[in-house]
């Protein structure tokens, strides 16, 4: 198949007061159409800056994102972002925040009542259809983040970028997720970039496995393709000897490999500590660990 | 699930705790309490006030105040009654010098009575609506600016910073000579006395809402931002379907803190600038200086704080009515 999304030599440097931070260097990959790809790696490594960067949030440094034909300068719904806080406008019910979607990016093109039913439809796909009028306060993390995929899939994107979606919530709750996620990819084939911490939602969910290494100037240091055919249960999987083989290799990524060459390592401890600062301080203490 | 474990008796010495002493807490609470609170505060006024003699006599306890608050409003039935009269009378003279002269123009006067303390009230009330309006006008959109351009924050900020805090009625006697040189008509439709003071209030009202504005716009999730980003919102879409509605908690806080202040102000201002509402009537009575003054102001010490009360809960019910964020509209 061919590529749809080519991020190729993508580099990221932040300005700080001790001279420029390099965040990401030489990031390439080359993603085709209706392909799942899941971006695993440490707290602070950069995933979210690759997904800013893809997203056009954030301006690549050096390098660029090509996506189409066409390099990626800003952002647009052709690429829809879940984010990991579900980001529903507060004030606005479920319907109403897919409707802003909607209106801003088919305002033109379809009535109004096409308009409607495509909400609904998105709606109903993410099992929304009975909380529509509801506003996300009232509703769970679950629900609140089923509307944020909803909102994003509605977009009808080229590329759905998922940041960390299924993060916040707890592990009942997010296997429920998966699930309908898989769902939901079984039955449109978009295609997905998504962030994520968890191995095995990595596994479950992916075609393509990207495992970075970790900041500063992180950048891929293992892809792993994960031939385990569709549809997938979790249930069945759990016993799968290629299943657990997968996971032991991203998990033993995640442990040893993760550290980047040594001289990032010995000249740049503040940097880490610094990228790392708003997540667990689990991760850091591992880092630290395994690099002595 | 835990009810069927307890034992029938826990059950029923439980339920009228609920039911019984709960709702006697909250009786107690909303109604006993405040009411013995205002009885203590009368019982000591009226003992402190016995203690008290001024040169216009005694000062007023509750009896007495509360006897010229019948006496306010007594005054303002006769002075409507009056009105009334002189109309009528008016409109009887024209019917009967046109029926003796068909090309009289009739003459139509309006009646210049003395303004009771009733039409006090109305005029302090419209003029702290209009000067509020008026702030609110300027404010939010300048806060607005404000807070989603950070170049625009820092050149305004020193400017704000300095301005906050000033009494506005410093900036009354200037106020007072710009708008005479400016608004020099010789048949005023707005007195400008009304002006002095609503400009006046309206500058003690602009910085809390300006601040207030600036600081929600500015403080708007930074997703909530990129979703309108990802959206591509033309920038007028983004302030009214994301920034405006994101901020409207914050905006209704500085609204609620101007409109206190305005309040307290602007009795000051109408003191000084003579414009007719409450605070001119607290300053004619103190000129008058006879032996019912001192309770006449005290009835309008106690309606201005009624009314300030009033203002507030009005902003609180608008806020709770706007606001998505119900959490912020409390007390």
């Amino acid at each position: 198949m061919s590529v749809l999304l080519d991020i190729s030599q993508v580099g990221m440097e932040f300005p700080t007061n001790d001279g420029p931070f390099t965040a990401l260097r030489d990031v390439n990959l080359k993603i085709r159409k209706g392909e799942f790809v899941s971006l695993i790696g440490h707290s602070g490594c950069g995933k979210s800056t690759v997904l800013n960067i893809v997203a056009g949030l954030h301006r690549a440094t050096s390098g660029g994102v090509i996506l189409d034909g066409r390099e990626v300068t800003d952002p647009g719904p052709e690429r829809a972002v879940v984010f990991q806080n579900h980001s529903l406008l507060p004030w606005l019910t479920a319907y109403e925040n897919v409707e802003l979607a909607v209106r801003q990016v088919f305002g033109k093109t379809r009535g109004k009542a096409e308009q409607r039913e495509w909400i609904e439809h998105n709606l109903k796909l993410v099992h929304m259809e009975h909380a529509m009028q509801k506003r996300p306060g009232e509703i769970s993390g679950g629900m609140k983040q089923r509307v944020g995929i909803a909102r994003a899939l509605a977009m009808q994107p080229k590329v759905l970028l998922m940041d960390e979606p299924f993060g916040a919530l707890d592990a009942l709750t997010r296997a429920h997720m998966q699930d309908s996620l898989m769902e939901i990819q079984a039955e449109l084939n978009n295609t997905v970039i998504m962030i994520t911490h968890d191995v095995d939602e990595a596994v479950l969910l992916s075609d393509r496995i990207v495992m970075m290494t970790n900041g500063p100037a992180a950048t891929i240091g293992e892809v792993l393709e994960v031939d385990l055919e569709r549809p997938r249960h979790r249930l069945e999987l759990a016993g799968d000897p290629r299943y657990n083989r997968l996971r032991a290799r991203v998990l033993k990524f995640l442990h040893e490999r993760h550290g980047g060459s040594p001289r990032n390592d010995s000249t740049s401890k503040t940097s880490t500590t610094r990228a790392a600062a708003d997540e667990p301080a689990v991760h850091e203490a591992e880092g630290v660990e395994s690099a002595a | 699930m835990s009810t069927i474990t307890m034992t029938p008796g826990r059950l029923l010495r439980w339920k009228p705790q609920v039911d019984g002493r709960g709702l006697l807490t909250t009786t107690v609470k909303l109604v006993a309490l405040p009411a013995a609170g205002i009885l203590v505060f009368l019982l000591l006024w009226s003992a402190g006030a016995r203690n008290i003699d001024t040169s216009l006599g005694q000062f007023p306890g509750p009896l007495a105040v509360g006897e010229q608050f019948g006496a306010l409003y007594t005054e303002h039935q006769r002075s409507r009654e009056k009105e009334v009269a002189f109309y009528e009378r008016q409109r009887e003279r024209n019917a009967r010098r046109v029926a003796e002269d068909p090309g009289y123009e009739p003459k139509i006067r309006d009646y210049t009575g003395k303004e009771t303390f009733i039409d006090q009230i109305g005029t302090s009330l419209v003029t702290v609506m209009s000067g509020f309006l008026l702030a609110a006008m300027i404010a939010i959109p300048l806060g607005i600016a404000i807070g989603l351009s950070p170049g625009l924050n820092a050149a305004c900020n020193p400017i704000i910073q300095v301005f906050k805090p000033v009494s506005p009625l410093a900036w009354l006697p200037l106020v007072t000579m710009v708008v005479s040189a400016l608004y020099a008509t010789p048949d005023p439709v707005i007195a400008k006395s009304f002006i002095n003071s609503m400009i006046t209030v309206t500058l003690c009202c602009l910085w809390p809402m300006v601040i207030n504005t600036a600081v929600g716009v500015a403080s708007i999730d930074r997703d909530l931002v990129n979703v309108s980003r990802v959206l591509r919102l033309p920038p007028l879409q983004h302030v009214r379907r994301i920034v405006l509605p994101a901020s409207v908690p914050m905006i209704f806080t500085g609204m609620r803190l101007s409109l206190g202040v305005a309040w307290m102000v602007l009795i000051a201002a109408e003191m000084l600038a003579q414009n007719p509402g409450l605070g001119k009537f607290v300053w004619d009575e103190f000129q008058n200086g006879s032996s019912d003054s001192l309770a006449r102001i005290m009835a309008a010490v106690i309606v201005i704080g009624f009314i300030g009360f009033l203002l507030d809960r009005s902003m609180l019910q608008l806020q709770r009515f706007f606001s998505w964020d119900k959490g912020t509209a409390t007390h």
